[in-house]
């Protein structure tokens, strides 16, 4: 393109130019994925965590806006539409026969149906989703809180975290994603079915999917068809704790 | 040099300048500032488009885009519009390859797309620029140096010397002898401006993108006027801590490269000599 009509002192200054800065940008490279680097660079994610969860209060709830605040489309992202057979038929019946299992440390596993869901207690909140791109969307939620899903299981004193596995495949593997136990039980973290007064739509993760408030928007699986109390998150998935913190490295905890 | 000439000069006197924890929290505040403005940008990349308010995401209006058409890149703030080919929203990497993120790779963190090793540098050295400049706002406000060095008296003030201030610099007329050890009014607020006001800014709107901080702080959030004017609010103040410092460094370069650097390190600053001496 522009190119071609460049001046030739231009195109070899542009060259020489870029010469000059390939050893300095692969060398800057080098100490981005050098191991012993980026062991301290983590070191930030777990001061985040830990001040965040010594500063805020367990309860303290994510700021909830009015009608007038909500964003005039709630913009989805990640997978918009689960691939497969399994999915598609449960899409056409209206997720009749969805079943969300709960199971690992629990004294009760359960098996609930839609429906099951839908006549617990529920909790309708307008909140503002972050996505970890920078971007943000206001919408209102409706589901059941997952600690009452969690009583109800009777979760075991030896759970200190959650896993949700998804229906949505993601290249090579499901996605799924895990919170610790403050999080789980925290009075805004729910499994919505409605979202701005309507079902669920697809693309927002039909037909149940989490809200976790006060992280970011990668961890608010979608797609939810089971959750598990876990002491460790080894073994599970690369044992990172969610699909893109074993892919790419996102924070465990995305509180900021 | 000195040998050349037919009697020896004294050599101009000299002056402690710039204490220890200056020193230190200079340079660290240096290189830190450079990796959270890479590592910004890279962060920057990942969604090139600002909103005022709460919300705002790609369906919304923003008021400044980086982005890029078929054939060239360019940037939009409100309804003004500029091509940006080869910089901004297009551009070759080292490679030779095109590539159409905001923010070139040589001026990003890593130098390849990733949110992901963007945000690890920048929450992580957030941490070293919050402690760094707390411990030297503490030392500043205690060890005297606001009190003595940074405290802008009465008659400063007043229009007549601040104009008066910014005519010399326009005319590259800066003090000498004795005069020179001292902060003009410019430096003064310049100076102040940066450490009391640009920088604990930009901490404040970072931690107001924090939606863990937001449900224990969302007094930040009415302060700033929503998570994305705080986003806009990051970007614009980042962009003046950059005029700072291309500003501060053609200063330096102006007032004597050799030396102000040699006192930011030894501490010990030469008073440059009097004009009829």
């Amino acid at each position: 393109m522009s190119e071609i009509i460049l001046p030739r002192r231009q195109l070899i200054a542009r060259a020489g130019g870029l010469a000059a800065t390939l050893p300095l940008l692969s060398a800057c490279d080098a100490i981005n994925d050098a191991p012993a680097v980026r062991k301290i660079l983590s070191m930030g994610e777990e001061m985040n965590r830990a001040s965040q969860r010594a500063l805020i209060d367990r309860n303290a709830l994510a700021r909830e806006y009015s009608r007038a605040d909500l964003s005039p489309y709630f913009r989805p992202n990640g997978t918009r539409l689960p691939a497969g057979a399994a999915y598609a038929a449960h899409a056409a019946s209206g997720f009749a026969d969805w079943r969300v299992a709960v199971t690992g440390l629990v004294a009760r596993p359960l098996s609930l149906s839609m429906a099951d869901i839908r006549t617990m207690p529920q909790r309708t909140q307008i909140t503002r989703h972050d996505c970890v791109e920078g971007w943000s969307a206001i919408g209102q939620w409706t589901g059941v809180q997952l600690s009452r899903i969690l009583a109800a299981a009777g979760v075991r004193d030896s759970a200190r975290y959650i896993v949700f596995r998804c229906a949505d495949r993601l290249g090579d593997a499901l996605y799924y994603e895990s919170c610790d136990m403050v999080d789980a039980r925290h009075p805004q973290t729910i499994l919505a079915w409605a979202l701005n007064d309507a079902v669920l739509p697809i693309a927002n993760g039909a037909p149940l999917r989490l809200r976790i408030e006060r992280q970011l928007g990668y961890k608010h699986a979608k797609y939810v068809n089971a959750i598990e109390a876990v002491a460790s998150l080894d073994g599970i998935g690369a044992g990172k704790g969610g699909y893109w913190e074993d892919r790419i490295d996102y924070e465990w905890y995305a509180g900021i | 040099m000195n040998e050349a000439t037919p009697a020896p000069v004294p050599p101009p006197p000299r002056v402690y300048r710039h204490r220890l924890p200056t020193r230190i929290w200079h340079w660290l505040n240096a290189g830190t500032l450079l990796i959270m403005l890479m590592s910004g940008l890279m962060i920057f990349n990942a969604h090139p488009r600002l909103y005022w308010g709460e919300y705002g995401a790609n369906f919304d209006r923003a008021w400044l885009v980086i982005g890029s058409t078929a054939d060239e890149g360019y940037l939009r703030i409100g309804d003004w519009r500029v091509e940006t080919t080869g910089v901004l929203g297009r551009w070759t990497n080292a490679e030779g390859v095109e590539k159409t993120w905001a923010f070139p790779g040589w001026a990003t963190i890593p130098t390849s797309y990733s949110l992901a090793d963007g945000r690890r540098w920048h929450l992580f050295f957030a941490w070293v620029m919050a402690i760094g400049l707390t411990l030297y706002m503490l030392w500043t406000a205690i060890g005297g140096h606001l009190k003595k060095d940074l405290h802008v008296r009465r008659d400063e003030w007043s229009p007549r010397h601040i104009w008066h201030d910014i005519k010399d610099h326009a005319r590259l007329r800066f003090p000498r002898g004795e005069a020179e050890a001292r902060y003009g009014i410019l430096q003064k607020l310049s100076y102040i401006g940066v450490i009391f006001i640009l920088l604990p800014l930009m901490i404040a709107t970072g931690l107001t993108m924090s939606p863990g901080l937001n449900a224990s702080a969302p007094w930040l959030l009415d302060l700033f006027g929503g998570r994305q004017s705080a986003r806009s609010i990051h970007f614009i103040a980042a962009w003046a801590l950059v005029a700072f410092f291309l500003v501060h460094i053609l200063m330096v370069l102006l007032a004597g490269p050799v030396n102000e650097v040699r006192s930011m390190v030894t501490g010990w600053f030469r008073l440059p000599p009097e004009k009829d001496a």
